[in-house]
């Protein structure tokens, strides 16, 4: 069963359309899942404030090497903080969310993301392909780094690490392309 | 790169699209989960939901569209109308919307914009500004274009993104539903004043309309009309843009 954390706001059910599995913040049900999704609306100090239950639990089944994909906000929650302030992230790898600085702030609508490195989630995806991007804050360029999008600030658009996957764009809404990336996480991680 | 979007907009009475000129003469004319799916495969890019006929009543009928939106199309939509409340806000994004927008509401009492932001994150929060050209200045007017503020919308769009709008949703009382061309001088002074993204909305008829509002500063164009009535599909639109040396998502 896949858990898809419920943050208290967010569009869940645009990825439970497609990824299946159960929209939850009971520990238990997150216990026993076999692959975490973590979607992607919300402010960083607000969200993490919503998950602070959970926060143990999730941090545990990470580390166990559940499968994990963090949308947009659940990319950023992974590192330690965030300039948009608040609570500390789950903390996962070292690092801290930047705001972006450049252009029009937030980054939104739809832009091309250039594939740096092998990942499973790209699986049938041609590279520079346009997905949708919604967000104000990003992660720069660092060690686990499998896709990029030039904004002025070069923004990490996706990262992988063991069984720890994050994008910064919103698959559950890029069209097809994004289909494709939630049913790549879906059956082939 | 980013790409400068298309979006269509879909006026929403009683569950039912529909198209007003000026704001009048209302009429009913499709089912808004068809025409956007139709939207989606014709390579728009966003779309937009106004519920032009918020009351209580029909509230219910207006969430459940938004789930039947989300459950059949794959790309982002906002929803508003008649949003007045936090609880609103919350159960159109949990729904599945993507963005809100606001409009009375924040002028009403522009902090609640600190807290709607705070909450879901500025980039899912639009403020919507209707303005229309007094002689002077672009006046803000609310409550579905009705009512003057004597506020200079040049001026609302700076707070707005002061306290964490996400985005704006830019319309010309003037120019809507007349197919005369987007009003560029309110597009030009209102993107040159924020820093956040604006969307034109208001009057677009011809493909050069939209280049023309892309070349004043819009990030984003909205239409009803010529996407409503068939005139134009979002793709012959960037086709066009594309020839107008724009970079369009094809």
């Amino acid at each position: 069963m896949i858990a898809i954390i419920d943050t208290g706001t967010g569009n869940l059910f645009n990825i439970q359309k497609v990824a299946g599995g159960e929209i939850t913040n009971d520990i238990a049900s997150i216990e026993n899942a076999d692959k975490i999704i973590f979607p992607g609306v919300g402010s960083f100090p607000f969200v993490m404030n919503r998950i602070n239950p959970i926060k143990d639990v999730l941090v545990k089944k990470i580390k166990d090497g559940t499968p994990y994909l963090g949308i947009c906000l659940g990319l950023e929650v992974l590192f330690e903080s965030s300039d948009e302030g608040g609570s500390s992230g789950l903390s996962i790898f070292k690092g801290k969310i930047k705001k972006l600085t450049k252009g029009r702030v937030p980054h939104i609508g739809w832009d091309t993301v250039n594939i740096l490195k092998d990942s499973k989630i790209f699986s049938g995806i041609k590279n520079n392909t346009y997905f949708y991007f919604l967000h104000g804050y990003y992660l720069p360029v660092n060690d686990y780094t499998t896709s990029t999008t030039d904004y002025g600030n070069m923004i990490s658009s996706s990262i992988e690490y063991d069984n720890v996957i994050g994008v910064q764009f919103h698959p559950e809404k890029s069209g097809n392309e994004g289909v494709k990336i939630l049913k790549n996480f879906r059956d082939g991680i | 790169m980013l790409a400068k979007r298309i979006i269509g907009a879909l006026d929403i009475k009683n569950g039912k699209v529909v198209k007003g000129i000026k704001f009048q003469n209302i009429k009913t004319v499709d089912d808004p989960v068809i025409l956007s799916k139709k939207y989606e495969n014709d390579g728009m890019d966003e779309l937009v939901f106004l519920d032009i006929y918020a009351t209580n009543e029909n509230r219910d009928v207006m969430y459940n569209l938004i789930s039947r939106v989300a459950e059949n199309i794959n790309i982002p939509f906002t929803v508003g109308g008649g949003v007045d409340s936090i609880e609103k806000v919350h159960k159109i994004i949990r729904l599945g919307a993507d963005k809100v927008f606001i409009n009375t509401f924040a002028l009403n009492n522009p902090d609640i914009i600190k807290k709607v932001s705070y909450e879901i994150g500025s980039s899912n929060l639009v403020i919507a500004i209707d303005a229309k050209f007094n002689g002077k200045y672009y006046e803000v007017y609310s409550n579905s274009g009705s009512m003057p503020k004597n506020l200079n919308a040049v001026e609302w769009a700076k707070t707005v993104e002061n306290y964490g709008a996400g985005e704006i949703l830019l319309t010309s009382i003037d120019n809507d539903g007349t197919k005369s061309g987007y009003d560029n001088e309110l597009i030009k002074i209102v993107s040159e004043n924020v820093n956040i993204p604006v969307i034109a909305s208001g009057g677009a008829g011809s493909p050069d309309d939209f280049c023309n509002a892309f070349k004043a500063g819009a990030d984003a164009c909205l239409a009803g009309s010529v996407f409503h009535y068939n005139i134009y599909t979002a793709s012959e639109i960037k086709n066009y843009l594309k020839g107008c040396g724009l970079n369009v998502r094809i």
